[in-house]
Order: structure tokens, then C-alpha cells, then sequence
């Protein structure tokens, strides 16, 4: 995850707090994706930035869990056409595992 | 659940990009605070 | 924009002889380890961090030695040995392979280093002088090189590794290495102009370098003559000018004067990685209205993206395979009733108020064109993506780039009715290839298969 963006996020949980406030990513792949994930939630696991050992306790989600919740209409045009190119099944199973 | 939540949007270029999930955020009557589109190529 | 090899009974519309052709390219690979180590942000970044990161202690023993780069088969397939297509059928490098290749070239990083001095008109470049008399000597016995101008910077000013090491130390200049020993620097061009800082410096004289050895290569390789060609529109992603004006140009016009194109102007012209695109139009413009004869598009590589992904090329074991710096040069003119045909009138357009879901994108800049043409998206037979190495890539988290295009593509065909989603892989092996290109911003691939077609 961009170091600039760990930063941004951190920033922004010290505003809102972590009940309200959550993360949507749009990864391509399944590995990248968890890793978004797991930054966000219980720290960078590479050490590389600012949320390296932060805790901030952020629930993720790839945008293909919330197809229920956004307007159909919307979905179909921005979203529904990459369900064909990238592997929604492994991306949103491996998202899963850092929400607790 | 997304109805009234603060969302921050971390987008792929190579996967969906911030804009495309911003529009489904607002659409489900979330606040987008933050959006950015990530590139690794 | 979509390129025609069909024959002239197949066209449709206006009469071909109209439109511009792709009359040849030429592409530069150099290997850049030690610049990988001292000039890549990825290490750079760390560097600031953490001198002691357990990554720049491991980076080291992943770098990859100048034949293994020449021998690993994308690099091959890079330089026009080997086809895209055949990519499939390598596993490991390729017995027997030449630097030389039949589209280009792949260079070492110490007569990269010579041509930063050659291309420095500013006296910004100090090498040590054993190195430098070295280098002299290959690149004076290079044929694509000796034809050169100002190859005579390799007499002057060489100097003591002391001077270079102080220059260094005292924070002047920016440290070149060759097999990590200190063989040089580029120092900074201004007391305090930010825009003129050692690492711009560097990282401009890169590009230069590179794009003019691209050039240098297709002037050698083609029938095209320095002096026909008229107009030159440089596409990098970077920027050169000073604190007044801090992008002003005119990278095209300093990259044709190396390469004695004494008739040609120039500009330069910017949009990140899809500048190539934009460059081509313009030169297909260009050459279709008559207003100039013989363009080149050109773009050098970029010192700061290698290694980009190399953190996790290291921690899974690979070598680090982002060590090549890219370039390219290619020709554009007037029909001549030979080349591959430029169809002006199926250029796509993303515009501002077109969304950025990669659906809309995919419409605005592949289905729209294709509307206009009158084609379906399974009448085209071949597309050429961004072609990045997925070998580069995948590790990285960033999936297969290439291969991602072509689904979008074949998506954007099941979305409209062409074909059904069962048949997406297999409408997907017709018309995509596999990607080679370096991770190096605008190195600009697509043309390898057509060029390689077309001849």
C-alpha cells in the first residue's frame, strides 16, 4: 500500500475512528487486495511505512462484497464488466479474512 | 450497513479505479472522504 | 488506434493511399544494475528510511549479470529476436542470444554511462579516468555509437576517483557506479534551483541518453537518413527546464542533435504512460496532413522506476528483473504502398467526461473507434495492450496486465452481444500476446508484433 495513502488513512482514523469509518479498495488481485486489507487492520505486515506495528482496527472491503448495497444501475456500469476479467471469488474470500 | 459510514477509497488502476468505485460508494449513501487510485506498473 | 495489414480489397472506406504508415522501429534496452541499487525510489526511499533495511542488504545477490540479461526471453522478444508469440515456447533464457537484435539493442551499463558523458552539454558528467578511457575505446569500436556526435566529451575532463568521491560527499553530485565500484557522477546544475538538482540532472540525462542511443538504432537499422527526418515528438515522462520554467522542453529537438538530424524541429508532448499513444497520433496527423515528412515518436527510459517492484522480487526469491531501462524510436510518414497503414479514422477518444470505470474507458478508446469503422471487436485480429512482463508484475500484486486488457476487451464483446462468456478465453488466446516490456513507464510495445508482421 503507497506509504502517502497509510498515512492518509491513519489521519483520517484519528478524525473519524474506526465504528464509522471504512476502507473500500479496488485491488486486482487477490494477494495485493489482503494485503490493503491487513494494513489497514492490524498493521503494514512489510514494515515499509507509517501504519507499520498500528493497529488501526479498520474494516475492509473490496467493492465486489458490496454489490447488494450499491444501486444495480451503478454496479452494472462501473463494476460489472471486471467481474469477467479478475478473480472475485479468491479476492473476496481473501479480503474476508482480516475483517474479524 | 454502507448508509451513513465515512469511506475512504483505495482504487487500483490495473483493478477498479478510485472514480468508478466513488460512484458506487455515493450511491449507497456513503460519505467518500478520501479517494486515490494506486499503480504499480 | 488500430494499424491495417489487410489487403486492399478488404479495406473499407476512404481510399488507403490517404493514410500515414509505420515505416520502421527501433528498440534500446540497458541494463542498469547499479543504478537500480543507487537511483530507483524503491531503494532510494528505503535508503531514507532505513540505511540499513534488511532489503538493500538482500537486493544485492538478486541482481542479475549482464548476459543472463541479454539471454532472458522478453528482453529478446524487446529488441525484435523473438516474436511475442513465441514467448510460450521459452522456459528459461535463450541459448545463444545476441545484444544485437534485429530491432534493436540491449546495452551494459558501462557504455551507458560513456553515452550519459557524450549526450552532456553541460559539463554535468565526471568520470574517473581509467573508467572513462575504457569506455572510450568500446564505444569508439561500437557500430551503432561511433557514428555519434560529441563523442569527443570522452576526452575531456577526467578525473581523479578522489575528485569524484568529494563531489559525491560534498552532496554536488549524484554517484554512477559500475559493478559497485564509483566510477563517476552527475552533479548538480544550479546552487540552489531545485529544478536543477542532481537527481533531475541524472534522471533527464537518462532519458536523453536512452532515447537518442533508440534513435541512433533506428537511423542504423532502417533506410531512414538522419537528415530526412523533420519532425521529432519526444514522449518520456520526464521533465527539463529550471525554476522559471520548470517543464519547458525541449527534450525532442536536444535527442535529434546527437543523432545529426540537422533538418528536423520538435517538441515534446506529455500523459504519463499513455504519452506514446498520444505522440503517435499526433505524428499520424502530421504525416497525413503533409505537413511534415519523416517523424520520429521517441521516449528514453527512466532511471527512477527500476527496481520499483523489486521489495517483492527479492522476499519471493526472484532475481531483480526490473534492471532494463526502455527505449524506443519509430517512424512515421506518408503511405508508400508498403507499410502497415495507420487508420486515422479509428482513433478512440477518452475524454474528460467519459468516466473512468475501465468499462468506459474500454468503450471510449476500443469500441467507439471500432463503431466508427464499422467492425466488431472479433474482427480485428490482433490487439496490442500495454504489454508489461507479467514475470514483473504478477509478484508485485499487480496481476497480468496484458492479460487483463484482452479480457476487458473481450468483456466489453460479451457486454455487447458479439460473443457469449463462455467463449471469452478463447476469443482472449485469438487476439491478445503475451506482455515483455519493461516496468518503465512509456516503453512502447504494441508495434512489435505489427512491425515484425508487416516485414
Amino acid at each position: 500500500m503507497d506509504l502517502e495513502n497509510q498515512t492518509r488513512i491513519k489521519d483520517l482514523t484519528e478524525k473519524y475512528g474506526n465504528e464509522n469509518f471504512i476502507v473500500v479498495i479496488g485491488g486486482a488481485e487477490a494477494e495485493a487486495s489482503g494485503l490493503t486489507a491487513e494494513t489497514v487492520s492490524t498493521g503494514d505486515p512489510t514494515f515499509a511505512g507509517p501504519l507499520s506495528g498500528v493497529s488501526l482496527g479498520l474494516k475492509a472491503y473490496h467493492v465486489f462484497e458490496l454489490k447488494e448495497q450499491v444501486d444495480p444501475d451503478v454496479y452494472e456500469e462501473q463494476i460489472s464488466m471486471m467481474e469477467m476479467v479478475l478473480e472475485v471469488d479468491e479476492i473476496i474470500k481473501e479480503v474476508k479474512t482480516y475483517r474479524k | 450497513m454502507l448508509k451513513g459510514k465515512k469511506v475512504a477509497i483505495l482504487g487500483d488502476r490495473d483493478g477498479i479505479p478510485g472514480p468508478a468505485i466513488e460512484e458506487c460508494i455515493k450511491s449507497a449513501g456513503a460519505d467518500v472522504v478520501f479517494s486515490t487510485t494506486e499503480c504499480f506498473v | 488506434m488500430f494499424v491495417n495489414s489487410l489487403p486492399f480489397s478488404t479495406f473499407r472506406g476512404d481510399d488507403i493511399m490517404n493514410y500515414p504508415v509505420v515505416k520502421g522501429a527501433a528498440y534500446a534496452l540497458i541494463q542498469a544494475n547499479d543504478m537500480l541499487v543507487h537511483h530507483g525510489t524503491t531503494q532510494t526511499s528505503e535508503r531514507r528510511k532505513n540505511i540499513d533495511s534488511e532489503h538493500l542488504q538482500n537486493l544485492p545477490k538478486h541482481l542479475r549479470s549482464f548476459e543472463a540479461a541479454v539471454a532472458y526471453p522478453p528482453n529478446q522478444v524487446y529488441i525484435g529476436n523473438i516474436p511475442p508469440d513465441e514467448l510460450k515456447n521459452y522456459e528459461n533464457s535463450v541459448q545463444g542470444a545476441s545484444r544485437d537484435g534485429k530491432y534493436g539493442e540491449i546495452m551494459p551499463e558501462d557504455e551507458f554511462i560513456a553515452l550519459l558523458k557524450i549526450v552532456d552539454v553541460f559539463d554535468l558528467v565526471i568520470l574517473e579516468e581509467q573508467f572513462q578511457f575504457e569506455v572510450k575505446g568500446k564505444i569508439a569500436d561500437h557500430p551503432v555509437l561511433q557514428k555519434l556526435k560529441n563523442l569527443d566529451k570522452l576526452e575531456k575532463q577526467p578525473s581523479s576517483f578522489e575528485q569524484v568521491q568529494k563531489l559525491v560527499d560534498d552532496h554536488l553530485a549524484q554517484p554512477l557506479y559500475f559493478k559497485a565500484k564509483l566510477v563517476g557522477c552527475v552533479k548538480k546544475a544550479h546552487d540552489f534551483d531545485q529544478a536543477l538538482s542532481d537527481h533531475v540532472m541524472l534522471e533527464n540525462l537518462v532519458s536523453k541518453a536512452s532515447a537518442a542511443f533508440a534513435l541512433q538504432l533506428l537511423l542504423m537499422k532502417t533506410d531512414l537518413q538522419a537528415e530526412d527526418v523533420e519532425y521529432i515528438i519526444e514522449c518520456s515522462e520526464e521533465a527539463c527546464g529550471d525554476m522559471n520554467q520548470r517543464g519547458g522542453g525541449n527534450f525532442a529537438k536536444a535527442i535529434g542533435k546527437m543523432c545529426g538530424c540537422v533538418n528536423a524541429t520538435g517538441s515534446d508532448t506529455r500523459s504519463f504512460c499513455a504519452g506514446p499513444a498520444h505522440a503517435l497520433i499526433e505524428a499520424a496527423a502530421l504525416a497525413q496532413s503533409g505537413i511534415y515528412r519523416n517523424i520520429v515518436v521517441l521516449a528514453g527510459g527512466s532511471a527512477t522506476k527500476l527496481g520499483m517492484n523489486s521489495k517483492d522480487h527479492v522476499k519471493k526469491g526472484l532475481p531483480a528483473l526490473e534492471d532494463m531501462l526502455g527505449a524506443f524510436a519509430i517512424h512515421i510518414d506518408e503511405n508508400d504502398g508498403l507499410n502497415l497503414v495507420i487508420r486515422t479514422d479509428g482513433v478512440g477518444r477518452h475524454k474528460i467526461g467519459s468516466g473512468s470505470s475501465p468499462q468506459a474507458v474500454m468503450t471510449a478508446i476500443v469500441a467507439n473507434p471500432l463503431d466508427k469503422m464499422g467492425y466488431k471487436i472479433t474482427e480485428i485480429d490482433r490487439y496490442s495492450a500495454e504489454l508489461q512482463n507479467p514475470e514483473i508484475t504478477e509478484p508485485a500484486g499487480a496481476g497480468d496486465v496484458p492479460l487483463s486488457n484482452y479480457k476487458m476487451i473481450a468483456a466489453l464483446g460479451v457486454k455487447r452481444g458479439d460473443f457469449e462468456k463462455g467463449e471469452l478465453a478463447k476469443v482472449v488466446a485469438g487476439f491478445g500476446m503475451p506482455g515483455f516490456a519493461p516496468t518503465q513507464g512509456t516503453s512502447l510495445q504494441g508495434f512489435h508484433l505489427l512491425v515484425m508482421q508487416g516485414k
